[in-house]
């Protein structure tokens, strides 16, 4: 059967290479031209528990990953219990009876495929380690969708080259017998996806995206401490110091992490941070610090369900309120929240211009939906990101003499000079301070100083555009969204499309400062305002009520710990209509 | 110590304690320790020929974190217990700098604790001056984690119940290469630590003993006065043997002051090749290409 979109899904016990698996199954089509989109499903344990791993496919532009699956490899009985209730009508699930007699399983659904491919009893034959059971459903998936199993044992040889040559000859022979099993003894066609154009796709998360317009702005520093979802930047970031001069410091805490950041920055270098909701809470006394000392940062925040451990591997948008009002006190700060990957670069690229142009801390907001899944992308054109330094000096002739640090500017921004130049010497100070950076309590300073740190606001709002519109301007259902909900929200748009319901999004990357007067008229216009929010709370109806006085009523929230699905979009709007 | 990086304008330049004052007059009591050891600083910078812009000091919050303001150096002046890791950042950013931490008791042992010990381990070329004067001066006298047990102030009116934090054993535990003891009633003893301290290659610590002549009454000049002796004075004293110097650290009847400790180990910056040609600081960030890196997500 020919289709121009395909979903699929591997099961099974954490710690068996589930995730890698699902990563291959990403790149194969990846590599070929297709849109691809993955979720990765993970307790928060080594070993145990259930891992799964969804990959859509299609030849067309996609969001987000679907409820509805085509194929379902389970690699232990449970995989079948816990997913066949996805599997669509005349869908596919492959599995091993070795796993467990699935008899009873089995009468539930009568309209599916059940395929069973003796993994155990292949492996066994071919003398291999029972891990490349997974090469094995690798080569089954492919056969069934008429697919190209070249380019399978490419991408086999290209991660296991390193490796030595008779560990990719297993790995290639276990896929060879899984696509043979299902082409020449099962004779199985199931599937064949729409030919697109050839063009090789990067796959890359959330997170990678961020990295990579990190190192792109020259982010010399990176500190973190291990937390997921934030962990892979982390690890990426120490992977590349000797390459790019970077330095990565995994310090004792989260506490440490910000204050040798704010440290770096305060010598020149830009600096950056990562965390999830945990140890932002840390942060918040040291992102206070940045603010006070008037010191560029840039912090990721890679929100997980909450508040305490919460749902370490889980996904949720409950953090938006507590970084916009983050750390005690009044003072200007920036909060971004890239929808895609694509976004997380650009905004990365963005968030280091601003810090350093208006010398403020910039939080970039992500979740662990966005951190951890892998999306296709043509390659970035990292031109695009330019570095803007804003008013650094770093040399001492353009310093006259009786530098202020603080100095009282129309704008707000003052002159930073770096360490160790001989005109530059002064105090940041985390104290109220005067114009050269003493400590100063008097009254008339400190209106003097608090009025120059929010006058920065003027030419940053010019600079901040208005939210994004996606859909046609004459809708009947306006969507009000941020972050990572833009996926299965264009999904559920294109579901509403063919029932002829026009429906549109309004998308905030830019949530911190809310330019209110910049939607009202939308707001007024709309016959119906929903938001869609992956929280309890509906925390940016809350700031929308904040700037604009407007109360949404309309809410689709989810926060059981997984992103949206767009059918569960379709039916809230469905419902409230 | 750091590399200085011009020698002959460091030479022509002469120096002066004074050169290195700010237009802000201290803050401190009449009598107050820190004096001392701000005069001694002072002429250390002066005698290691140090100008006051390759020198950071990133200063923590109490009576001595105000000194931000009456040093003329860079300075930081960061949060209560943080002084630490902002010093390590700007370390790691520019390691050609002269980096220097100062704190107090509450500071150091209390609040920053944590990255105390870490500090400690890391081994990163910075001076650290930790001022103990046994209890909390800036927010008006209640117990320090260095007060003595039984000790009485506003937040422990029957006495303190705990024992107190050993700066000193502390450090030598946790892999400081340089630990030095010194005593603000004694400037010239202590700016011949302070000396020996910049110039070591490593995390060197400096535990002050610092009386507070308004909120503590029992550890006063005079009561370190009849207590304190000098290392130097022991014939024999090995300076590179850790068990000795723990030894030497934990006598209470008698304190000891001068070097406990002194050896060398690589530092944290040895060990990080990224910088070894230049500072981070000194890269060119205009436009840095990321194909190599690009192609890792293919």
């Amino acid at each position: 059967m020919k289709v121009s979109n395909i979903s699929w899904k591997i099961g099974g016990e954490a710690g068996f290479g589930i995730m890698s698996t699902g990563a291959i199954f990403s790149k194969i089509f990846a590599k070929k031209g297709y849109y691809v989109v993955d979720n990765n499903e993970y307790p928060s344990l080594i070993r145990g528990g259930h891992n799964a791993f969804t990959v859509r496919v299609s030849s067309n532009e996609v969001f987000s990953i679907d409820k509805d699956i085509n194929i379902l490899v389970a690699l232990n009985e449970e995989t079948i219990k816990l997913h066949q209730e996805e599997v669509i009508y005349g869908g596919y699930i492959i599995y091993d009876e070795d796993s467990g007699d699935i008899t009873e399983i089995k009468k539930a659904r009568k309209d599916i495929n059940y395929i069973m491919v003796p993994f155990s009893k292949i492996i066994t034959e071919l003398g291999v380690p029972r891990i490349m059971i997974n090469n094995v459903s690798l080569g089954a998936s492919v056969a069934l969708l008429n697919y190209d199993l070249e380019v399978l044992r490419n991408i086999i040889r290209d991660i296991f080259e390193r490796k030595g040559p008779e560990v990719v000859s297993f790995n290639i022979k276990s896929s060879e017998f899984g696509y043979k099993y299902i082409k020449e003894k099962l004779k199985i066609n199931a599937y064949e996806l729409e030919i697109v154009k050839p063009v090789n796709k990067m796959l890359l998360t959330g997170n990678d995206a961020v990295f990579l317009g990190a190192v792109r702005s020259g982010c010399k520093f990176y500190a973190a401490y291990p937390m997921t979802p934030s962990t892979s930047i982390l690890e990426s970031f120490a992977s590349v110091e000797n390459d790019y001069n970077i330095v990565t410091k995994h310090a004792e805490d989260e506490i440490a992490v910000i204050n040798m950041a704010i440290g770096a920055s305060f010598a020149g270098v830009r600096a950056m941070v990562a965390t999830s909701g945990g140890g932002f809470s840390l942060m918040n006394e040291g992102l206070g610090s940045a603010a006070l000392t008037e010191t560029p940062l840039v912090i990721i925040l890679c929100q997980r369900p909450a508040p305490a451990t919460g749902l370490p591997t889980w996904s949720e948008q409950g953090d938006i309120l507590f970084a916009i009002h983050a750390s005690h006190g009044e003072f200007l700060k920036v909060v971004l929240a890239p929808g895609d990957p694509e976004e997380c670069f650009y905004l990365t690229g963005k968030a280091f211009n601003i810090a350093d142009t208006y010398q403020i801390p910039v939080i970039v907001m992500l979740d662990k939906y966005l951190s951890e899944n892998h999306f296709s992308y043509e390659r970035f054109d990292f031109k695009n990101i330019t570095v803007e330094r804003g008013k650094l000096l770093t040399r001492s002739k353009d310093i006259d003499a009786g530098y202020k640090r603080y100095l009282n500017t129309e704008d707000g921004v003052s002159p930073r000079a770096v360490t160790g130049i001989d005109r530059g010497i002064h105090i940041a100070n985390s104290d109220e301070h005067d114009e050269y950076g003493y400590s100063e309590d008097g009254a008339f300073n400190r209106k003097i100083m608090v009025d120059k740190r929010f006058r920065k606001i003027k030419k940053l709002m010019e600079e901040i555009p208005p939210p994004k519109i996606y859909g046609p301007t004459d809708a009947e259902i306006t969507i009000w969204s941020w972050g990572s909900c833009k996926g299965p929200i264009l999904e559920a748009m294109n579901i509403l499309n063919q029932k002829e319901k026009k429906v549109n999004l309004i998308h905030f990357t830019y949530l911190y400062p809310f330019d209110g007067e910049s939607i009202e008229g939308i707001i007024e216009k709309s016959n119906k305002n929903i938001v869609v929010e992956n929280n309890k709370t509906s925390q940016l109806a809350k700031i929308i009520m904040m700037n604009t006085g407007y109360r949404i009523k309309n809410k689709i929230l989810k926060y059981s710990g997984r992103q949206f699905l767009p059918g569960e979009i379709v039916n809230g709007i469905e419902q409230i209509e | 110590m750091s590399k200085i990086k011009n020698k002959s304008l460091r030479e022509s330049y002469n120096l002066k304690p004074g050169d290195f004052n700010t237009e802000r007059k201290p803050t401190w009591c009449l009598g107050c320790g820190n004096y001392g050891i701000w005069n001694s600083l002072k002429k250390t910078f002066v005698k290691l020929r140090l100008m006051p812009h390759e020198i950071v000091i990133v200063y923590g919050i109490g009576c001595s974190g105000n000194g931000a303001n009456f040093i003329r150096t860079y300075a930081f002046h960061s949060l209560h217990g943080r002084a630490l890791p902002v010093a390590t950042g700007v370390k790691l950013a520019n390691h050609k700098l002269n980096v220097l931490i100062m704190g107090g008791d509450g500071d150091g042992v209390g609040i920053g604790g944590n990255h105390f010990i870490h500090t400690c381990r890391r081994n990163i070329d910075m001076t650290y001056i930790l001022h103990n004067n046994k209890v909390y001066g800036l927010t008006t006298g209640q117990t320090a984690p260095t007060s003595g047990r039984g000790f009485k102030t506003k937040s422990t009116p029957s006495g303190v119940l705990e024992i107190p934090v050993n700066p000193v054993s502390l450090a030598l535990i946790c892999g400081a290469t340089f630990i030095a003891r010194g005593f603000s009633g004694d400037t010239g003893h202590l700016l011949d630590i302070m000396k020996k301290a910049i110039k070591h290659k490593g995390f060197s610590f400096i535990e002050v003993l610092q009386p507070c002549v308004t909120f503590n009454k029992i550890n006063t000049y005079n009561f370190y006065r009849d207590r304190i002796y000098k290392l130097e004075e022991l014939k024999d004293y090995d300076r590179s043997n850790l068990n000795e110097a723990i030894k030497k650290s934990m006598e209470e009847e008698k304190i000891p002051t001068g070097i406990f400790y002194d050896i060398d180990r690589p530092t944290y910056e040895d060990g990080l090749k990224q910088i070894e040609r230049k500072p981070l600081v000194d890269h060119m960030i205009a436009d840095i290409d990321i194909n190599r890196l690009l192609n890792r997500f293919y």
